[in-house]
C-alpha cells in the first residue's frame, strides 16, 4: 500500500465506525473491497494488518453493540473473510478471538442487525472468502456456522439463498480435497466430518416431502457436479442417485426443472457420464415421467449430448416432437413418413397440457420452437432429421394463427381458437421456419412455405415484428431455392413467388406504420444485394413500382425509414436499378441518387439518415461506382467536407473510414490482405510519396483528418489518430528525401494545430502542401496520442488514493451540511 | 319472466325485433335491407327491358327496391313504442309508422335522428333525381321469378320489396320521433321504463335498458368497444340483466379494423403515388369521420399533402358540420378540444387548407374544381345510385384507378357486377367497428346476464369458415344458468296434435312423407302444431285484424310431387304414344329429351323438369301428363 493511502486509512476508518456519519454511497464500499482484495492478492495480509492497526480496530469495533449501519457491518464481514483467506492471517486473526466473535453466535447472527439481508448476505460471503485452508473447516465445525448455512438455504432473499447454497458447495469441495489418499468409499463412516454433516443433510432433503428443501438439495448438487469433476463426485452421486430416482415415484414430480438441471448437469459431467452408474435410465424414467413443459428442456440438454445411447437419444427427441406432432394430428395431416411425427407416442399429456389455457399452449409450442431451433444447426443434431414434417409443423401453425387452417378434429378447432393471431407463436414459427431454410423439403411443401410466407405478408393484420420476421424467413426460404446449376439467379418458381411478392412489397412501402415500411426496405436492400445482376430479378422489380417508391421514401417523415431507404437506394444504384434521372417520362424532374443522397447527408435534422448515407458513400468508393469513377476527387471532397460538419460522431466517424478507403486506393493496400483478392486499381507509389499525397491534398483529407484527431467524441479522434499513424507508416517505408522540417508554413501550421487541440478550431488550415503534411506528421506525438485515447476517460480518477479521498470528501461535506443547517 | 320477442327481420346487423313485456310492445330498430338493390342495375345506365343481363348475371332494370321488415308476423298497429339504436337501424322507420296504423312513439337520440335524416335525405336524393318511368313487376310473378336465374330466382318475398319512401314520408316519420340523452329514464304506461345507453358504435348510438319493477332486459345493439369517435360503450349499466338481446355484432368478424385501416391508406397512397385516382364508396356519416382522421395524420407522412380529397354528397355539408357540434356525444379527447376551443374533428382543418373538398353533386362547382389525381368519397355503398356510379363509368376502365370499399353492409363483388368487365383495381378493406365475437364473450363474462338471446347466425360458425369455432358467441363460460336461445323468423314444430289426421306416403325405404296444414302455437318457447280453424265465412270487407285473432288462410295446395323420371321408360312411353324421332342428350345435371319432329325439348333435371315447346299449350299439356305419370303424388 503506497503511504498517501496509508496516511487516508485511519481516517477512513474511524468515518466507517462512527454511526453518526453514514455512506451515502456504497459502491465506494465495494470498490474498497475490491481494492483491500488486490492488495492481498499481491502480499501477505498479515503485514497488512499489522502495518494498519486502524484495519482490526475497525473490525473489532462492530463487536459493540451500537447502531451501525446494515452496510458497513455487512462490509467488515466481507473485509475479514478477505484477510482471512490467508492461514496466518487467520491464525492471527483467531488468537484475537475475533473471528468467532464476529461469526459466531455472539456476533451479528443473535443481533438484530441480522434482519438486514444485505448482513446475512455480507456473513455469508466473508465465509465464502476465508474458507480457503484446512484451519477454516475447523472453524467452521467449530463455530456451528454450517447449521446457519444450512437454515439460510430457505432464506427469503434469494440472493441469500442462492449464495448460502454455493458456499455449502464451496465447503464440501474444500472438505473432501482434504484426504489425499482416492476417492472416498460409499459409507459414510470414512467421510471428513464436514463432507458427512453436508452429505447427510441434502439425503435428509431429498427424503423430505416439502418441494422448497427438495429444491435446495438438488440445486446445492446441480452446482456441485457442474463445477467440480473429481473421483470423489461419482462416488456422491452413486449414494445419492436411489434417492434421486425415488423423486421420481412420487406424483406430481417434485421440484422438476430443479430435477431435470442436476440430471443434465451430472450427464455433462466427464467423470460420471461415461460410467455406467445408472444415468441413462434415470434420464429415460424422467423422460417419461415429467410433464411435456418440463420435459422438453431435459430432451433438448440429452440430444446436446456427446455421447449417450442411441435409444435415448430417440426417446428425447419424440418428447420434443410431441407438441408438434399434436399439431398435425390436430389438423388431420397424413402421418409423417418419418415415424417420429406421426404422434403415436403417448401424447395425450401433450394434449392435456396444450389446450386447458392459451398461455400454456402458446408457452409449450414456443419452447418447443425455440429448442429445435437450437438443435438444427448442431452437428449432433438427430439423425434423420425430419425435415419434411417439420416443415408441415411449422406451416400448420401458422396456418392456426392466420385462421387459414381447416382442421376436421375438436382438438384442431380448439387450439385455432386458443392461437388465432397468437404474435408470439406467429414469430417463433417464422423464425423456426426461417431456420428450416438451410434444408430442403418436398416441392409440394417448399410451394405451402411460399404461400404461408405470403399469406403472412400481404395479411392486414400480420403486426409489424410478425412481418419483419415473414419477410426475413422469405429472404432466406428465397436464398435456398433451388439453383439452376451455373446460374445465379433465382429459379422459374422463385421467380414466379417474386411476381406475387413485388405488388405486396409495394403495398407495405406506403404502409401507415413506420415499422413495416422500414422492414419493406431492409428486405428490398438484402434482395438487391443478392440478386440485383441477375437478369429475371431485375426485370420483375424494374416493372414494379418498387424502385419509384423507394426514391420516395428517401423523403419518409420517419428518420428511420429515411436510414433505410438511403441504403435501399444505395444497393439500388450500385445495381444500377434506380430511375435513370435522364429517362423521358421524367424529363429534368429528379435528381441522380448520388445529388439526393448528398443532400440527404447535408440537411437531414436526424443521424440514422446521414450515417446510412456515408455508409453508401464508402460503400460506392470501395466498389468504383459509376457516379464516382467519374470524378472521385470532386466526390470525397465534398462527402468529406459535408462530414466534417456533421453534429453526429459517428458520421464523422464514418467519414475517416471513407477516408481511409480513398487513402488506399491511392498509395495501395495496408497490410496484406487476402492473397486471392482481386486487386482493386491501385496506383502503385512509383512516383514520390509527396506526388502521390497530391489528391489527398486536393480533396483537403488532412484538414479533416487533424481536425478530427481533436474531436472531442473519443472513437472519431482514435480513428483519425490510427488512419495519420497508417499514413505515417507508408512514409516511413518509402524514404522520400523531400521534407521541408523547418519551413515557416510548417511552423504556422503545428501552431494552428496546437490551438485546435486546445479547443479553438475556428482558423482553417488553409491548402497545405504535401511536403508540409509530411513534415508536421513526423513532428507530432500521434503514438502519445492513442495511447491517452486508449485509456478510459475516468483513468486520472480512478486510484484508490483518490476513492479514498473522495469517501472522506463525502463525509465532509455531509459535516459541513449539518452545521450550516444549524 | 314473461317475454314474448318477434323478429321481423332475418339480417342480424339491421335488426327489426319486437318484444312485449308487461304488456307493451316494443319495436326495437327497425332496419332497412338494402342488399335487395343489388338485383338492380344501377340508375343512370340506359334502361330498355325490364330484366337485362351483364356479363353472365341478370338484373332488374327498374328503380331499385327494398326488403321491409317483415309486416305479416304481427300488427305493426299494435306496436306502442320504437327504440332507435344508430341511425343506421332506422331506415327502415317511414314505412313502418307511416303506413301501417302506427299511432305510437318513437324514442332515439338527437344525433341519431339528425344523422338518420341526412342517410335518408340523401337516399331520397339519390333515387328521385333519376326518374325512371315505370317500375318493374313482371319480374316478380313467382311463376316467371323461379325461371331467371340466381340470386334473382332465390330472392324470397319479392312481392313484398318496396321502392324507395318520398321525403315528405321521411319528415312525418320523423316528427313521430321524441328525443332522448342517455341515461335518461322514460316510463311507458307505468309498466316498464326505457333507458337509453351509450354504445360507442356511432354518434348518439345506444344500447336500451327496458325495466320493470323486478325484471330487466339489456338491448344490445351495434356496439363497439374500439377507441373512436363515439362517447365509449357503458357496460356497467348492463350488470344485473335478466335478458341480454344481442344484436348487430361485426359482420366481417375476420377483419381487425385497425389493420384494414392500415390497409385502406397503404392502398391509396400506392394508388396515388402511380397517379390514380381513389374511388370510395361510402355513407356520408360514421366511418368517413375516422378515415377522415386517418389520413389528415397519414397525408404528410405519406407525401400526399397535394392530392385533393373530394366528399361528395347532397348532405356531406351538413354531416361535416353535425359531426363538430355534437360535443357532448364523443369521446372524452374530443370532447376536450371543445373547450380549447378546436373543432373536435381534425377534418374541419383538411377544409380550412383546401385538402378536403365537398360538394352537394357532381354538377355545379364540383365540375370546374376537379383536378387529378384524386380521392373522392361518395355514395351509395352498393354503387346501385348516387354519384359513386358516375365514378365507376369514369374511371373502371383504368387500371390505375382504385375503388377501396370501407363499408361491410354490400358484398363487394355483388355490388360490381353490373360494371364487368372492369379494369379499376379493386381493394375490400370493410371497417367494422362493432363487437366481434371475442368482445362478446368478455362483455358477456363481464356483464353475467342470466339469458342471452341472439339471431341464430350467432350460434355458428360462417357457412364459408365452418371451421372457425372462434367465430360465434361462445355459450360456455361462468354464468350461472347458460342459456342461449336464438331466434329465426322460422321455427320448428317439436310436437303434432295432428297426427291422427296424417297420410304418410312412403317415398324411399323408411322415409315416409305426409303433408299437413296446421297452426303454429308458439308459447313458452314450445311449438305446437294444432288442427286449423274451419275456415270461417267471409265477413264482407277485409278488415286488419289483431294479431291474436291473426289467423292464416288455409288456401287449397296443389298436390306436391316426388319421385324421378326414368328416361329410357320415359322415352318408351313417348313413342307408344306417337312421338318418334326421339333423340336423349346427357347434361350436367340430367338428361334433354328431343322431339325433333314436334320442334320440342323436355329439360329432366333431378329437382324440376321443363317442357319447351313453341306455342302448342296442347301438346304441352300432353306432355305434362306423360310426365305426371311417373311421378308420386301427395
Amino acid at each position: 500500500m503506497d503511504p498517501e493511502c496509508s496516511q487516508l486509512l485511519p481516517a477512513l476508518c474511524a468515518v466507517l465506525a462512527d454511526p453518526r456519519q453514514p455512506m451515502a454511497d456504497d459502491t465506494c464500499l465495494e470498490k474498497l473491497l475490491d481494492w483491500f482484495k488486490t492488495i492481498t492478492e499481491a502480499g501477505s495480509s498479515l503485514l497488512l494488518l499489522q502495518e494498519n492497526p486502524c484495519l482490526v480496530e475497525l473490525l473489532c469495533h462492530m463487536l459493540k453493540p451500537q447502531d451501525l449501519s446494515s452496510r458497513v457491518l455487512s462490509f467488515s464481514l466481507r473485509l475479514t473473510g478477505v484477510f482471512a483467506a490467508q492461514e496466518d492471517c487467520f491464525q492471527y486473526l483467531q488468537q484475537g478471538e475475533l473471528l468467532p466473535r464476529l461469526f459466531g453466535e455472539a456476533g451479528p447472527l443473535g443481533g438484530a442487525a441480522w434482519t438486514a439481508p444485505t448482513v446475512r448476505s455480507g456473513w455469508i460471503q466473508g465465509l465464502r472468502s476465508l474458507a480457503r485452508h484446512p484451519s477454516a473447516l475447523h472453524f467452521l465445525a467449530d463455530c456451528g456456522a454450517v447449521d446457519t448455512i444450512f437454515s439460510l438455504q430457505g432464506d427469503s432473499s434469494l440472493f441469500v439463498a442462492s449464495a448460502a447454497g454455493q458456499l455449502l458447495v464451496h465447503i464440501l469441495g474444500l472438505s473432501m480435497q482434504g484426504p489425499a489418499d482416492g476417492p472416498p468409499s460409499l459409507q459414510a463412516g470414512d467421510w471428513p466430518a464436514c463432507a458427512k454433516k453436508i452429505v447427510g443433510h441434502i439425503e435428509e432433503s431429498l427424503r423430505s416431502t416439502a418441494t422448497p428443501q427438495i429444491t435446495q438439495a438438488l440445486n446445492v448438487l446441480t452446482t456441485t457436479f457442474g463445477h467440480c469433476h473429481d473421483p470423489w463426485t461419482r462416488v456422491l452421486w452413486v449414494r445419492l442417485s436411489p434417492l434421486v430416482a425415488g423423486l421420481l415415484e412420487k406424483d406430481p414430480v417434485p421440484a422438476a426443472h430443479s430435477l431435470v438441471d442436476l440430471l443434465l448437469s451430472v450427464a455433462r459431467s466427464p467423470g460420471l457420464s461415461s460410467s455406467s452408474c445408472g444415468l441413462w435410465e434415470t434420464l429415460a424414467q424422467t423422460l417419461s415421467r415429467l410433464s411435456p413443459t418440463q420435459a422438453g428442456p431435459l430432451a433438448l440438454g440429452i440430444l446436446k449430448l456427446q455421447d449417450c445411447p442411441q435409444a435415448l437419444r430417440a426417446q428425447a427427441f419424440a418428447v420434443l416432437l410431441q407438441p408438434l406432432a399434436c399439431v398435425l394430428k390436430a389438423t388431420a395431416q397424413a402421418p409423417g413418413a418419418s415415424g417420429v411425427l406421426d404422434g403415436t407416442v403417448g401424447d395425450f399429456a401433450t394434449v392435456d397440457t396444450l389446450l386447458p389455457s392459451k398461455a400454456a399452449c402458446v408457452g409449450l409450442l414456443c419452447r418447443t420452437l425455440a429448442h429445435l431451433e437450437l438443435l438444427l444447426p448442431l452437428p449432433q443434431r438427430p439423425c434423420p432429421w425430419p425435415q419434411a414434417p417439420l416443415l408441415g409443423a411449422a406451416v400448420t401453425l401458422l396456418q392456426l394463427c392466420q385462421g387459414s387452417a381447416s382442421p376436421t378434429s375438436d382438438t384442431g378447432h380448439h387450439l385455432c381458437a386458443l392461437l388465432l393471431g397468437c404474435v408470439r407463436v406467429q414469430r417463433a414459427a417464422l423464425d423456426f421456419l426461417g431456420t428450416l431454410s438451410q434444408g430442403t423439403g418436398p416441392p409440394e411443401l417448399v410451394t405451402e412455405v411460399f404461400a404461408v410466407l405470403l399469406e403472412y405478408l400481404r395479411s392486414p393484420d400480420s403486426s409489424p415484428t410478425v412481418l419483419k420476421k415473414a419477410f426475413q424467413a422469405t429472404f432466406r426460404w428465397l436464398l435456398s431455392s433451388p439453383k439452376t446449376p451455373g446460374c445465379w439467379d433465382l429459379d422459374p418458381q422463385a421467380l414466379l413467388f417474386l411476381r406475387e411478392l413485388l405488388p405486396v412489397l409495394q403495398k407495405r412501402l406506403c404502409s401507415p406504420c413506420w415499422e413495416v415500411r422500414d422492414s419493406g426496405l431492409e428486405f428490398l436492400t438484402q434482395m438487391t444485394g443478392r440478386w440485383g445482376g441477375q437478369a429475371g430479378f431485375r426485370h420483375a422489380l424494374l416493372a414494379s413500382e418498387v424502385p419509384k417508391l423507394t426514391e420516395q421514401l428517401l423523403r419518409d417523415p420517419e428518420s428511420y425509414v429515411r436510414a433505410s431507404a438511403v441504403a435501399a437506394t444505395g444497393q439500388l444504384s450500385s445495381q444500377g436499378l434506380c430511375i435513370s434521372p435522364a429517362s423521358p417520362e421524367h424529363p429534368g424532374g429528379q435528381q441522380s441518387p448520388l445529388s439526393e443522397l448528398l443532400h440527404i447527408l447535408s440537411t437531414d435534422s436526424e443521424g440514422f439518415p446521414r450515417r446510412a448515407a456515408m455508409h453508401v458513400f464508402t460503400q460506392w468508393l470501395r466498389d468504383s461506382h459509376a457516379d464516382v469513377v467519374g470524378d472521385t476527387e470532386e466526390f470525397v471532397a465534398g462527402v468529406l467536407q459535408v462530414a466534417s460538419q456533421d453534429l453526429d460522431w459517428e458520421v464523422r466517424a464514418q467519414g475517416l473510414e471513407l477516408a481511409l478507403v480513398f487513402l488506399e486506393q491511392t498509395l495501395g493496400q495496408p497490410g496484406s490482405p487476402c492473397p486471392y483478392a482481386v486487386t482493386p486499381p491501385v496506383v502503385a507509389p512509383a512516383c514520390p510519396l509527396a506526388q502521390a499525397l497530391q489528391p489527398l491534398c486536393r480533396v483537403r483529407l488532412f484538414e479533416f483528418a487533424f481536425r478530427a484527431l481533436f474531436d472531442c467524441d473519443r472513437p472519431v479522434a482514435q480513428k483519425s489518430c490510427d488512419l495519420l499513424l497508417f499514413l505515417r507508416a507508408k512514409m516511413a517505408s518509402s524514404s522520400s528525401p523531400q521534407e521541408a522540417r523547418s519551413s515557416p508554413d510548417v511552423a504556422s501550421v503545428e501552431a494552428a494545430l496546437q490551438r485546435w487541440q486546445a479547443g479553438d478550431q475556428a482558423q482553417p488550415l488553409g491548402d497545405l502542401e504535401p511536403e508540409v503534411v509530411l513534415a508536421v506528421l513526423k513532428s507530432m506525438d500521434l503514438e502519445g496520442l492513442r495511447g491517452a485515447l486508449a485509456e478510459s476517460s475516468d483513468h486520472v480518477e480512478k486510484s484508490p488514493q483518490s476513492l479514498l479521498q473522495d469517501m472522506l470528501a463525502t463525509v465532509g461535506i455531509l459535516g459541513e451540511n449539518e452545521a450550516d443547517c444549524y | 319472466l314473461k317475454l314474448c320477442k318477434y323478429c321481423l327481420s332475418g339480417h342480424p346487423t339491421l335488426p327489426c325485433n319486437v318484444l312485449k313485456f308487461k304488456s307493451t310492445t316494443i319495436m326495437l330498430d327497425c332496419g332497412l335491407d338494402m342488399t335487395s338493390t343489388l338485383n338492380f342495375l344501377p340508375l343512370p345506365l340506359v334502361q330498355r327491358y325490364e330484366l337485362k343481363e351483364c356479363s353472365g348475371h341478370v338484373f332488374v332494370d327498374s328503380v331499385p327496391e327494398f326488403c321491409l321488415p317483415e309486416t305479416e308476423l304481427i300488427d305493426l298497429s299494435t306496436v306502442d313504442v320504437i327504440l332507435i339504436s344508430n341511425y343506421h337501424c332506422m331506415m327502415a322507420l317511414p314505412y313502418i309508422t307511416e303506413h301501417t296504423g302506427f299511432t305510437g312513439t318513437v324514442y332515439a337520440t338527437e344525433p341519431t335522428v339528425q344523422i338518420g335524416r341526412l342517410l335518408m335525405e340523401e337516399l331520397v336524393n339519390f333515387i328521385e333525381r333519376v326518374p325512371k318511368a315505370q317500375s318493374a313487376s313482371l319480374w316478380k310473378n313467382k311463376d316467371i321469378q323461379r325461371l331467371l336465374p340466381s340470386p334473382l330466382k332465390d330472392a324470397v318475398e319479392v312481392s313484398t320489396w318496396r321502392r324507395c319512401y318520398t321525403m315528405q314520408e321521411v319528415n312525418s316519420a320523423l316528427s313521430k320521433i321524441q328525443l332522448v340523452g342517455y341515461s335518461q329514464k322514460i316510463e311507458l304506461f307505468g309498466a316498464v321504463q326505457v333507458t337509453p345507453l351509450s354504445s360507442g358504435y356511432a354518434l348518439g348510438s345506444s344500447n336500451w335498458i327496458i325495466q320493470s319493477h323486478y325484471e330487466k332486459v339489456s338491448y344490445v345493439s351495434g356496439s363497439s368497444l374500439l377507441t373512436t369517435h363515439p362517447q365509449p360503450m357503458d357496460q356497467a349499466s348492463l350488470k344485473n340483466s335478466d335478458v341480454l338481446i344481442l344484436t348487430g355484432l361485426t359482420q366481417i368478424p375476420t377483419a381487425n379494423p385497425d389493420g384494414m385501416v392500415g390497409e385502406f391508406c397503404s392502398n391509396l397512397a400506392l394508388t396515388v403515388r402511380n397517379g390514380g385516382n381513389v374511388l370510395v364508396p361510402c355513407y356520408p356519416s360514421g366511418v368517413i369521420y375516422d378515415l377522415l382522421e386517418c389520413l389528415y395524420q397519414y397525408i404528410d407522412s405519406a407525401g400526399l399533402s397535394n392530392i385533393p380529397f373530394y366528399f361528395i354528397s347532397p348532405v356531406a355539408n351538413s354531416s361535416l358540420e353535425f359531426s363538430q357540434i355534437f360535443a357532448e356525444w364523443l369521446c372524452h379527447n374530443k370532447q376536450t378540444k371543445v373547450y380549447l376551443p378546436e373543432p373536435p374533428f381534425p377534418h374541419a382543418e383538411l377544409i380550412q387548407t383546401n385538402k378536403l373538398k365537398h360538394y352537394p353533386s357532381l354538377h355545379g362547382d364540383f365540375s370546374s374544381d376537379f383536378r387529378q389525381p384524386c380521392v373522392v368519397f361518395t355514395g351509395h355503398p352498393s354503387l346501385r345510385f348516387g354519384d359513386v356510379v358516375h365514378f365507376m363509368e369514369l374511371w373502371g376502365k383504368s387500371s390505375l384507378n382504385t375503388v377501396i370499399f370501407t363499408e361491410p353492409d354490400f358484398s363487394y363483388l355483388e355490388a360490381l357486377a353490373p360494371y364487368q368487365p372492369l379494369a379499376m383495381k379493386c381493394i375490400y378493406c370493410p371497417i367494422d367497428t362493432r363487437l366481434n365475437f371475442i368482445q362478446v364473450s368478455k362483455l358477456l363474462k363481464e356483464v353475467q346476464p342470466l339469458h342471452v338471446v341472439c339471431p341464430e347466425q350467432y350460434t355458428q360458425p360462417p357457412p364459408a369458415q365452418s371451421h372457425r369455432m372462434d367465430l360465434m358467441v361462445d355459450c360456455r363460460g361462468p354464468r350461472s344458468s347458460p342459456c342461449l336461445s336464438s331466434v329465426s323468423p322460422t321455427e320448428t314444430p317439436v310436437c303434432f296434435q295432428l297426427a291422427d289426421a296424417l297420410v304418410p306416403m312412403e317415398i324411399k325405404p323408411g322415409i315416409s312423407l305426409a303433408t299437413v296444414s296446421a297452426v303454429l302455437h308458439t308459447k313458452d318457447n314450445k311449438h305446437v302444431l294444432q288442427p286449423p280453424p274451419r275456415p270461417a265465412q267471409p265477413t264482407g270487407g277485409k278488415k286488419r285484424k289483431r294479431a291474436s285473432d291473426d289467423i292464416p288462410d288455409c288456401k287449397v295446395l296443389k298436390p306436391l310431387l316426388s319421385g324421378s323420371i326414368p328416361v329410357e321408360q320415359f322415352v318408351q312411353t313417348l313413342e307408344k304414344h306417337g312421338f318418334s324421332d326421339i333423340k336423349v342428350e346427357d347434361t350436367a345435371k340430367g338428361h334433354i329429351v328431343l322431339l325433333q319432329e314436334a320442334e320440342t325439348l323436355i329439360q329432366i333435371e333431378e329437382d324440376s323438369t321443363h317442357i319447351i315447346c313453341d306455342n302448342d299449350e296442347m301438346l304441352r299439356v300432353r306432355l305434362r301428363d306423360l310426365v305426371l305419370k311417373f311421378l308420386q303424388k301427395f
